[in-house]
């Protein structure tokens, strides 16, 4: 009784921890977005002596923050849905057809997992140059659904194989078609597996700095976390605004992880029980 | 309504044949049971039929018409899964309409079929939940709705009951058969329990190893079994088997087993004569041999001494384990019987109810 007492405090310490860990640094650019860049290097743990709101002002207005604000969501979007209906498609196909090379279009699958894409930067710089899609969201876009297909498809794949055979026995005898069984049955029953492949692929893309700064050029067509370096400057960076701007620009993301965590969660949980 | 029929169908999964060229015929409006061992083929015969797998050979009818090359949706046949295959997001209205709006028809039709089918099968209140909420029973009863409300030419049901316990097994068995009733609609059921095929069947389809061994009324199944593996399939405690020789003695035949000798009746001399000198497999059923104390006139010459092993009381009637020679037997005796593990009885054995099969091609000789 009072060794499991024990074990669950201690458990619980660990997770306070990690709680801190998590939290303090977001935080501390909560509170920092509301200093001056002066206050910041001095009191770098201090609340501040006025609360600046003007920073998320000039980031709104200055850095053109909403422009970047839009591309940043039409890019995710588009991404993600992209990636959640070939990902389901395919997992669907992959985990409950039987066919030759079956086998082997899963491990083509499963490779791009062991592929870091950035890698490949070079070749697709030079693609996406011959179709012309250089400097345009597209070329974000395609990457990004690429880059997510791998786990997609090996997290789908993995809930569809454990939906019970008859199901789908059930649904064409009762008339539906293969299209129809995807879409009524399998899909909403596979809707966990669906938000966790969203949530995992949504913050890796809303965050990624690397691919807007070699794709992008025109200031139209920038994304949050490229648009925030208009603050670094060559010889000094505005660290009041930069913090607005991640603040803002981290809201979202956060608002909607608290939205599915619970989905989330039981996703995540499901899986590991199924195998 | 309508017959089904198969000619000649065998169902390959690459090297492993299923169903061996099976040829049935299921008359309009009859209950068929397929029944036998895990494995057997009788799972996949009912998916042959439902359209769920193809056929390496032969053809299937539904009614006049040859189905191998009709998808499932237009074979008008409705199953019920072993596991329900109830479709976990939706209410259970909608599991039982489902069929019906993809096909569709009017919602005032659904709406009479559904109420219609969930008052026959008293769960008109469950209507709104999903079957996650509802009991084993309930699940079971929602499958059956499903198939109800199509209206269809064939149920297939494929060992609708082995998911319930056993109290509900035997409630729930009636209720189909009353639901057959009524209904009259052709149906083939497949289980591997003898009991619920004995106990629901107008007619059974044995089978093992992808091959028919005996299609027959349960009585007849029981009675006359045609071959080794139906004889000792159908009927609980199983059927003894005792390898023995005919033998003939002054004008008499026996079934000699070494250690007892048991005279042939009369009326079965005749078929049975081609026999003597030559092995056979003496078959009888437990509850056709007696303990010698309270049988009534008794024939001396168709008694067995033997010890018993084991006493099993039932309240009806008691299970007696013997051991005879070389010989175990199971016997199925009146409660009132004095014998006690280790006694030595004398039980008689009912020779009118006999049977005797082949060794080597195990067919029944009678």
């Amino acid at each position: 009784m009072t060794r499991g007492g024990a074990g669950r405090t201690a458990v619980q310490c660990v997770l306070l921890l990690n709680a801190f860990l998590v939290l303090a640094p977001m935080a501390i650019m909560g509170v920092s977005a509301f200093k001056s860049t002066r206050e910041i290097f001095q009191h770098p743990f201090a609340l501040p002596g006025v609360w600046r709101w003007e920073n998320f002002a000039r980031v709104w207005v200055e850095a053109r923050f909403a422009l970047y604000f839009r591309n940043s969501v039409l890019v995710t979007i588009a991404s993600v849905v992209i990636v959640v209906i070939l990902g389901a498609m395919a997992g669907y196909a992959l985990g409950r057809f039987r066919f030759r090379g079956n086998d082997l279009v899963y491990l083509y699958f499963l490779s791009g997992l062991m592929l870091p894409i950035r890698l490949g930067i070079i070749p697709l710089f030079i693609l996406m140059r011959t179709l012309h899609l250089l400097d345009t969201l597209w070329a974000l876009i395609l990457t990004y659904a690429a880059s997510g297909l791998p786990s997609a498809v090996f997290i789908l794949t993995g809930f569809f194989r454990t939906l019970p055979a008859d199901l789908d026995s059930a649904a064409r005898i009762d008339g539906a078609g293969e299209w129809l069984i995807f879409r009524r049955i399998m899909v909403p029953l596979v809707r966990p597996a669906l938000v966790i492949v969203a949530v995992y692929n949504l913050i890796p893309i809303w965050n990624d700095f690397f691919f807007p700064l070699v794709f992008i050029q025109t200031d139209r067509w920038k994304t949050l976390p490229l648009g925030m370096t208009t603050f670094f400057g060559q010889y000094s960076a505005d660290w009041g605004a930069l913090f607005a701007g991640l603040t803002l620009a981290a809201v979202p993301v956060v608002t909607l992880y608290a939205l599915l965590s619970q989905q989330f969660i039981r996703g995540l949980t499901a899986g590991a029980v199924k195998g | 309504m309508a017959r089904v029929q198969l000619s000649g169908v065998t169902k390959k999964f690459g090297a492993v044949t299923a169903v061996n060229e099976i040829t049935l015929e299921i008359p309009d409006k009859q209950f068929t049971v397929l029944v036998g061992p895990s494995g057997c083929g009788k799972t996949t015969a009912l998916r042959l039929i439902a359209g769920l797998e193809e056929a390496t050979a032969g053809d299937i009818f539904i009614g006049e018409r040859r189905v191998n090359d009709v998808p499932p949706k237009d074979r008008d046949i409705a199953m019920v899964f072993q596991n329900y295959a109830l479709y976990p997001h939706m209410t259970v209205y909608d599991n039982m309409a489902f069929g019906l709006r993809l096909r569709k028809y009017p919602k005032t039709e659904i709406d009479r079929r559904v109420k219609e089918a969930a008052e026959m099968l008293g769960i008109g209140m469950l209507l709104d939940r999903k079957p996650k909420q509802l009991s084993g029973g309930q699940r079971q009863r929602v499958a059956l709705g499903r198939a109800i409300v199509r209206e269809p030419q064939v149920f297939l049901m494929d060992e609708p009951l082995s998911n319930l316990d056993a109290k509900l097994r035997v409630q729930t068995r009636a209720e189909i058969k009353k639901l057959h009733a009524r209904l009259q609609t052709t149906t083939i059921y497949v289980t591997h329990d003898q009991v619920e095929a004995m106990t629901m069947g107008d007619r059974i389809v044995v089978m093992k190893d992808g091959l028919v061994q005996q299609v027959d009324t349960p009585l007849n199944l029981y009675e006359r079994p045609a071959n080794l593996f139906v004889a000792g399939f159908i009927g609980s405690p199983a059927m003894n088997f005792i390898d023995s020789a005919l033998a003939e003695a002054g004008g008499k035949l026996f079934v000699d087993a070494g250690t007892f000798r048991l005279e042939v009746p009369a009326d079965l001399v005749s078929q049975a004569r081609p026999w003597v000198g030559r092995r056979v497999v003496f078959g009888v059923r437990p509850e056709d041999i007696a303990d010698r104390a309270l049988a009534n006139g008794a024939q001396p010459a168709w008694t067995i001494k033997a010890g018993v092993d084991v006493h099993e009381p039932l309240g009806s009637d008691v299970i007696l384990y013997l051991t005879a020679g070389a010989h175990s037997i199971v016997a199925r005796v009146d409660a009132r019987t004095q014998a006690k593990m280790g006694d030595n009885v004398e039980v008689v054995v009912n020779m009118r109810k006999m049977h005797l099969f082949n060794p080597e091609t195990q067919q029944a000789i009678l």
